[in-house]
C-alpha cells in the first residue's frame, strides 16, 4: 500500500456539506491517521480556479492519488480527470449532507468513514496503465447475403480488410431468390429491382475483400484483435488470423413440410413463398401450370409463424412479402383473383402505404381468417374453408394455386433431431435431451463456454436488443441480419452497418488496450496470479463473456481483450487471485477494515451495504436529490456489478464486527437488467455460501440481505435500508464486535 | 477554437449529429469511441429526447434511465464529443470537403458551476407549465428538465422568467452559476460528414376531434401515459389525472389514432401497438380489477414482439376488440366516455363506456417541420429521404416509424455510414 507523500485529499464544503459535516474535524483526522501531501478544504471544489490549483499541486508536489470528497461521482467526472493520477471521488453531499441529519454525531462518523474508505481505495489503487498487444485488423464476415455483403462493403470502404465467408458456391443467399423488393423508398408505392448483383459485383471486385465460397469455419480460437481461423474451402485447410467478426449467417424458411394440414407436400400447387418467388423469377409460373392461366390463388399469411405448434413468433417480412407476390400475379394473370389470409396485416411504417396499394387494386381480396379446412378437390384444384373471416362466418374458396407465407428460422437454430451429432451439446456446452432445441454449430469457437454465439429463445443470439442490440456475450463477435431477428432486407442492411461498426470499434479499443461497451474506454483489466489458483473453475464458468479459457487441468488462460471489466470472476474466485489495479478483493477489503466498529454499548451499528454502480448507486443519487433521509448506520461500496462482490468481503465485515451486510444490485431473469447480464443472478446464487458462512460464524441467516431494484425504484432503497436498519437493531449487536 | 470577425466561433470535427434522443446520443457514442470527433446537437437543454419521457420500455418492461444512465457516462467520459444544447442549425453548405453548417446557441442563462444543489428554483416565485410532462403539472421558470436530466444543470426559460425584475434566483446562487447576460452564440462548423436523427413529435391529438382530446380530461394521449405512470411524472407514478376524480373500472385504447388515416397520417406509427400493450400492464400492475379495452385495426407485434402481445392476451380483464374507433362522447348521466368503434369490413359496431380514454397517437417526424436547411430533403409524409445518399444520413424515426431498438441498431448503422464517408473524404 502506498502512503500518503503521494496523496492529496480534497474536501468540499459546498452545496451543504459543510453544514452537515464539520469539514475542519475531517482534516484534523485524516491528518492524523495518514499524513497526506495535500489535504483541504475548500467551499466549492468545482470552481475552475480551484480545480487548477488541484491540478497545480499535482504537479509541484508529485500528487499520484487524490481523493476528492464532494459530490457524486455520477457529476463532474470530466472535470476532476488529471491524466495518469489516481482519482477516488467521496459522495459527501448525495450520501450525507443530502440525506442524514446535519451536524450529528452520527453523520459526522459516516462522513469521516466514508473520507477514510476512499483514501484506502485511493492508496491501495494503482493507475490502469492499458495492456497494448499486437493485434490485427482484419474482419471476418461469415455469411455472403445481403447482410453480409453490405457488412463486408462498409469495413472495406472505411480502409480494413475484409475476408468474406460464404459456405455456398455463390454469393448472395436468400436475398439473391428474390423476383423484385418491396418499396424501400418514397413513394412506396412501386416494386423495386434486386439489385444484388451489383453488390455481389462490388464485393467480389473490392481490392479490401478476399472472398472465400464453398467455405466452412473449421475452427476459431483467441480472441478480438487476435482470432486464429482454421477454415476448409473445398474440403482444404486454409488458416488465417482477423482481428473481429460479423456472424450473418441468416435464416431458413421454416420446414413447410410440417405443414401438412396446409397441404404442402399433398398438392403440387401449394407452394411456399420462396418457391413461388423463384418461379416467377425464373420466368416458370406458366411452365408449372402447363400454361392454363391462373384464375385463383389464396395466399396464406402465418403459414407455421404465430403459432405455439410451429413458430411462436412473427416472421415479420411476410405480410409485405405477400402483398407484393400479389402485384406479380396481377401483371402475370390480371384476370385471376387473389386472396390473402391473414391474422393480422402486419406493415409497419411506411410499407402501411404500399399496403393500401395493393388494396386498392383490382381482384386483390384481403381478409382475416382461418383456414379450417384444405383439400384436393380432384380436378387439380385446391377447396380452402375459411372461417372467421371479416366478410361472412364460413367462406369457401376454389384456388388453382396455394401460396403458404412460411416464416424465418435463423440459421442458428436447429432442432436436436434434424442434427442427430449435435445432439450431445448445445452452443453453450450443456448437455441437452434428444427433442431439445440447441444453437447450431458455425463459428466453432474453442471457447470454454461453447462454441458459438449463445442463444435466446427460438435460436436468436444472445443480445441486450433494446439499448445495446449489437452486445453479444462474445466480445468481438456480432451478430447481424435475420440470425439476430425476424427482418427486412431494409433492416438486414441498417444490421449490417451496425454491426461493422461494431467490428471496427471493438479493433480500434483493443489497439488501445481499451475495454468496449459497457465500460468503454476502461483500461484496467484482471490479473491472475496462477500460482496460487486451484482449479476449482468458477471463473472460467461464471463469466458472462466467456473470457477465460482452461489448459488441460482447469488453470484459466486469460484472454484480456474478451474482457468486458465487470469483475465476475473476481467476485468467483474463493482463493482471491484475480485483481484489477483499481479495484480488488484486497482493495475493498482495505476499506472495509479501515473503518472503527463502535463498540457494542455505544448502540451504533454498523451495516455494509454492496450497490450496484450501474443502477442501484444512481437511484440512491435520486434520493439524495429528493433529500428523503435514511439510517446513518449505513455504509456504502460500490461495486462494478455486484457479482462481483467476493463473499471474502462479507467474512471479513462479519469477523470485524459489522452487523449486517446488504447487497442491492439489478434484476435479474428473462427480462434481466443486469449490464454484465448474469451478475446479479451470480450475487444471488453465492448467498448460499454466504449462509454457510454465516452458519461457521454461527451468526443469524438475516444479518445478510439480498436485493434488485431497477433504476427508477429509488423510493425503495431508504425502505430496504431502514427495514434492514430495525432487522439488525432486533437481531442485536454482532457478537464479533468486541473480540 | 477560433473566433470569427463576423461573431462566429469556430469547430472542426469529423461528424456532426444533429438530435441528442437515443438516435443522435447512440450514433454520436459509436462513432467517438471508434475513434472519430464527433458535434453532437441538441435543440432541448437536455438530451435524452423522447425515450426520457417513457417510464418503461417494452418488451422488458424496464426502464430507460438505465440505458440513458450508462449512455450518460459514455458521453461526460469521452473526450472525442462536444455538446451543445438548445442548439439549432440554421444552414447547411455542401463543399468539395464536406459540409459547412451555421449553429446557433441559445443562453441558457445558467452556467457550467451550477451545482444543482436547487436554492434556485426554491425562491423562483414564477411557474411555467411543464412541457415534459406534457402540461400535467408545473416547473418554476428557473428549472431542471427532470430528475437524471444531462447536462446535469439548471435552465431559465426567458418566456416566463422576468430576469432583472426579480433576481431572486441570483441572489440565493452561491457558485455565481445564473448569467442573465449571456447571448445566443453562432456557430461555424466544419464537418465530414453529417447525421441528422431529430426524432418525432406526438402528432397533434387536438386534431383528432372526434376522439374527445382537449375536450374531456379524461382523454389523454399515450405519452401522457407515459408520463403519469412514471415515478418522475406529475402524479408520482400514479395513474391517475391531475385535479380529476375518476374511479378507474374501465379504460380504452384507442389504437391508429391519427395513424394510418389519409387525413392524418397515412403510414403506420409501428410502436403504438406495443406502446397500448405496455400501457395495459402499467394499468394492470396498479388496478388489478380495471377491465381494460384495446380497438385496433391489425395488431402489429412484429417478430418476437409477439410474445409481448401473447402475454397480453393472457389477461382475462384486457379485451381486444377489432375496429376503427368513430366517435369518443360524454355520456351526459354519469359522465363516463362512450368509445364507438365500427369494423370497415364487417360493419360491426362496438360501444363501451369507459372512465378513461388513451388515444395511441402516432409519430410525426420533426423534419415534416422543414427544420433541415436544404431542399429536396424529405417526403411528402415529412421523412429524411436517405435513398438520396445527399449530404447527411438520416437515421431513426425521421426516417420512418420505429421501435427503440431498431432505433439504436439503424443509428449505430449510421456512424458506420458516417465514417465511409469520412474516410472517403480524407
Amino acid at each position: 500500500m502506498a502512503t500518503g507523500e503521494k496523496l492529496g485529499v480534497y474536501i468540499c464544503s459546498g452545496c451543504d456539506i459543510g453544514g452537515a459535516v464539520d469539514c475542519e474535524k475531517i482534516v484534523a483526522d485524516v491528518e492524523k491517521e495518514f499524513n497526506p501531501a495535500v489535504c483541504k478544504i475548500n467551499n466549492w471544489v468545482c470552481n475552475e480556479k480551484f480545480v487548477e490549483q488541484i491540478k497545480n499541486e499535482i504537479k509541484e508536489k508529485d500528487l499520484d492519488r487524490v481523493v476528492i470528497a464532494a459530490c457524486s461521482p455520477r457529476f463532474l467526472s470530466d472535470l476532476f480527470n488529471f491524466g495518469k493520477v489516481v482519482v477516488e471521488r467521496v459522495n459527501l453531499r448525495e450520501q450525507v449532507a443530502w440525506t442524514h441529519k446535519p451536524m450529528d454525531e452520527n453523520t459526522q462518523e459516516l462522513a469521516l468513514d466514508y473520507v477514510k474508505m476512499g483514501i484506502l481505495k485511493a492508496l491501495n489503487s494503482q493507475y490502469p496503465e492499458p495492456l497494448v498487444l499486437d493485434i490485427n485488423s482484419t474482419i471476418l464476415v461469415v455469411g455472403g447475403g445481403i447482410t453480409g455483403l453490405t457488412s463486408a462493403l462498409a469495413c472495406a470502404n472505411s480502409g480494413y480488410k475484409v475476408i468474406l465467408v460464404e459456405k455456398e458456391s455463390e454469393l448472395g443467399g436468400f436475398y439473391k431468390k428474390l423476383h423484385k423488393i418491396a418499396p424501400q423508398k418514397y413513394p412506396y408505392l412501386l416494386l423495386e429491382p434486386n439489385t444484388i448483383d451489383e453488390t455481389i459485383s462490388k464485393v467480389e471486385t473490392h481490392p479490401n475483400i478476399q472472398v472465400l465460397k464453398n467455405c466452412v469455419i473449421q475452427k476459431i480460437s483467441g480472441q478480438p484483435g487476435m482470432f486464429d481461423v482454421d477454415a476448409s474451402v473445398n474440403g482444404n485447410l486454409i488458416q488465417f488470423q482477423v482481428g473481429a467478426i460479423i456472424q450473418a449467417t441468416g435464416w431458413k424458411p421454416y420446414d413447410a413440410t410440417k405443414l401438412s394440414h396446409l397441404g404442402y407436400g399433398k398438392f403440387s400447387n401449394v407452394l411456399t413463398n420462396i418457391e413461388f418467388e423463384e418461379l416467377v423469377r425464373d420466368n416458370k409460373v406458366a411452365e408449372k401450370f402447363n400454361g392454363k392461366p391462373i384464375q385463383s390463388i389464396v395466399f396464406v399469411q402465418c403459414a407455421g409463424s404465430r403459432d405455439k405448434d410451429h413458430l411462436p413468433y412473427c416472421s415479420s417480412y411476410c405480410c409485405s412479402a405477400s402483398l407484393k407476390q400479389a402485384l406479380y400475379v396481377r401483371e402475370l394473370y390480371p384476370n385471376a383473383k387473389i386472396y390473402i389470409i391473414y391474422k393480422d396485416i402486419r406493415t409497419p411504417g411506411n410499407y402501411e402505404i404500399f399496403y393500401k396499394r395493393v388494396q386498392s387494386e383490382d381482384n386483390i381480396f384481403l381478409t382475416k381468417g382461418e383456414i379450417t379446412n384444405l383439400s384436393g378437390n380432384g380436378n387439380g384444384k385446391i377447396d380452402l374453408e375459411i372461417e372467421n373471416t371479416l366478410l361472412a362466418p364460413k367462406i369457401k374458396i376454389q384456388a388453382d394455386l396455394v401460396v403458404l407465407a412460411t416464416g424465418m428460422v435463423p440459421s442458428t437454430f436447429v432442432n436436436v433431431e434434424d442434427l442427430a451429432e449435435q445432439a450431445a451439446t448445445t452452443a453453450d456446452g450443456k448437455k441437452v435431451a434428444a427433442g431439445a432445441e440447441v444453437g447450431a454449430k458455425i463459428l466453432n469457437l474453442t471457447y470454454r463456454q461453447g462454441t458459438d454465439l449463445p442463444t435466446l429463445k427460438y435460436g436468436f443470439p444472445d443480445s441486450h436488443y433494446i439499448c445495446f442490440p449489437y452486445e453479444t456475450r462474445r466480445t468481438g463477435i456480432y451478430a447481424a441480419g435475420t440470425v439476430r431477428a425476424p427482418m427486412d432486407g431494409v433492416s438486414c442492411k441498417n444490421d449490417s452497418y451496425g454491426a461493422a461498426l461494431k467490428a471496427i470499434q471493438v479493433i480500434e479499443n483493443v489497439k488501445l488496450g481499451r475495454a468496449v461497451h459497457p465500460r468503454s474506454g476502461d483500461t484496467s483489466y484482471p490479473d491472475f496470479f496462477l500460482q496460487r489458483c486451484t482449479q476449482c473453475k468458477r471463473c472460467t464458468e461464471e463469466c458472462p463473456f466467456g473470457t477465460l479459457d482452461e489448459d488441460d487441468k482447469g488453470t484459466p488462460k486469460p484472454n484480456p481483450n474478451r474482457c468486458r471489466r465487470c469483475g465476475i470472476c473476481m467476485g468467483a474466485c474463493p482463493e482471491r487471485i484475480i485483481s484489477f489495479k483499481n479495484y480488488s478483493p484486497q482493495i475493498i477489503s482495505s476499506m472495509i477494515k479501515s473503518l472503527e466498529i463502535p463498540e457494542s454499548e455505544e448502540e451504533k451499528p454498523r451495516i455494509l451495504a454492496f450497490l450496484c454502480e450501474n443502477d442501484a448507486y444512481p437511484s440512491l443519487d435520486v434520493v439524495a436529490r429528493k433529500k428523503i433521509q435514511y439510517s446513518p448506520y449505513i455504509r456504502i461500496i460500490p461495486v462494478r456489478c455486484l457479482g462481483s462482490v467476493n463473499i471474502i468481503w462479507i467474512a471479513d465485515a462479519l469477523s470485524m464486527g459489522y452487523d449486517g451486510i446488504i447487497l442491492i444490485g439489478c434484476k435479474y431473469g428473462e427480462d434481466y437488467q443486469c449490464h454484465f447480464i448474469r451478475g446479479s443472478e451470480l450475487a444471488n446464487k453465492r448467498m448460499e455460501n454466504v449462509q454457510e458462512k454465516l452458519k461457521q460464524l454461527v451468526l443469524e441467516p438475516e444479518r445478510v440481505e439480498f436485493h434488485t431494484l431497477s433504476i427508477d425504484e429509488f423510493e425503495r432503497i431508504p425502505e430496504i435500508f431502514n427495514q434492514f436498519a430495525e432487522t439488525i437493531e432486533k437481531l442485536g449487536p454482532n457478537p464479533y464486535k468486541d473480540m | 477554437m477560433e473566433t470569427y470577425n463576423n461573431g462566429f466561433q469556430g469547430i472542426e470535427t469529423d461528424l456532426v449529429v444533429v438530435g441528442a434522443g437515443i438516435a443522435g446520443i447512440s450514433a454520436a457514442l459509436e462513432a467517438a469511441e471508434t475513434g472519430f470527433g464527433v458535434l453532437l446537437i441538441e435543440k432541448n437543454p437536455f438530451i435524452g429526447g423522447r425515450v426520457a419521457q417513457l417510464f418503461e420500455y417494452f418488451p422488458k418492461l424496464c426502464p430507460p434511465t438505465c440505458g440513458l444512465e450508462i449512455n450518460i457516462r459514455r458521453l461526460r467520459e469521452n473526450e472525442k464529443i462536444k455538446l451543445l444544447t438548445l442548439a439549432n442549425v440554421k444552414k447547411i453548405e455542401k463543399t468539395e470537403k464536406g459540409l459547412v453548417l451555421e449553429v446557433t446557441q441559445n443562453p441558457r442563462f445558467v452556467n457550467n458551476r451550477c451545482t444543482i444543489c436547487g436554492e434556485c428554483a426554491k425562491v423562483c416565485p414564477v411557474e411555467r407549465p411543464n412541457d415534459f410532462n406534457f402540461g400535467l403539472d408545473k416547473t418554476k421558470a428557473i428549472y431542471i428538465p427532470y430528475e437524471n436530466a444531462y447536462p446535469s444543470k439548471y435552465v431559465i426559460d426567458p418566456q416566463y422568467c422576468k430576469f432583472d425584475e426579480c433576481k431572486m434566483c441570483l441572489d440565493v446562487c452561491k457558485y455565481n452559476a445564473i448569467d442573465f447576460n449571456e447571448h445566443k452564440q453562432k456557430y461555424r462548423v466544419e464537418a465530414r460528414a453529417l447525421i441528422w436523427a431529430t426524432g418525432w413529435d406526438p402528432y397533434d391529438a387536438t386534431r383528432l376531434e372526434n376522439l374527445g382530446f382537449g375536450k374531456y380530461p379524461n382523454v389523454i394521449t399515450n405519452m401522457m401515459m407515459e408520463r403519469l405512470a412514471s415515478p418522475f411524472g406529475p402524479t408520482k407514478g400514479e395513474i391517475r389525472i391531475p385535479n380529476f376524480n375518476m374511479e378507474l373500472k374501465e379504460v380504452a385504447f384507442v389504437q391508429c389514432a391519427g395513424s394510418r388515416d389519409e387525413n392524418h397520417l397515412e403510414f403506420c406509427s409501428t410502436v403504438c401497438c406495443l406502446a397500448s400493450m405496455k400501457q395495459a400492464h402499467y394499468i394492470r400492475t396498479q388496478y388489478p380489477d380495471t377491465k381494460i379495452h384495446i380497438f385496433y385495426i391489425d395488431l402489429r407485434a412484429n417478430g418476437i414482439l409477439e410474445d409481448f402481445y401473447n402475454r397480453t392476451k393472457a389477461d382475462p380483464l384486457i379485451e381486444y376488440h377489432r375496429g376503427k374507433v368513430a366517435k369518443v362522447w360524454q355520456n351526459p348521466q354519469n359522465k363516463r366516455l362512450v368509445v364507438e368503434a365500427e369494423d370497415t369490413l364487417s360493419g360491426v359496431l362496438t360501444k363501451k363506456e369507459v372512465d378513461l380514454v388513451v388515444l395511441a397517437t402516432g409519430m410525426q417526424p420533426t423534419t415534416s417541420k422543414k427544420i433541415i436547411p436544404l431542399d429536396n430533403i424529405i417526403d411528402d409524409n415529412g421523412f429524411v429521404r436517405n435513398e438520396l445518399d445527399g449530404a447527411i444520413i438520416g437515421c431513426g424515426t425521421c426516417v420512418s416509424p420505429k421501435d427503440v431498438a431498431s432505433v439504436v441498431q439503424e443509428a449505430t448503422g449510421a456512424a458506420m455510414k458516417a465514417i465511409v464517408k469520412i474516410k472517403e473524404a480524407q
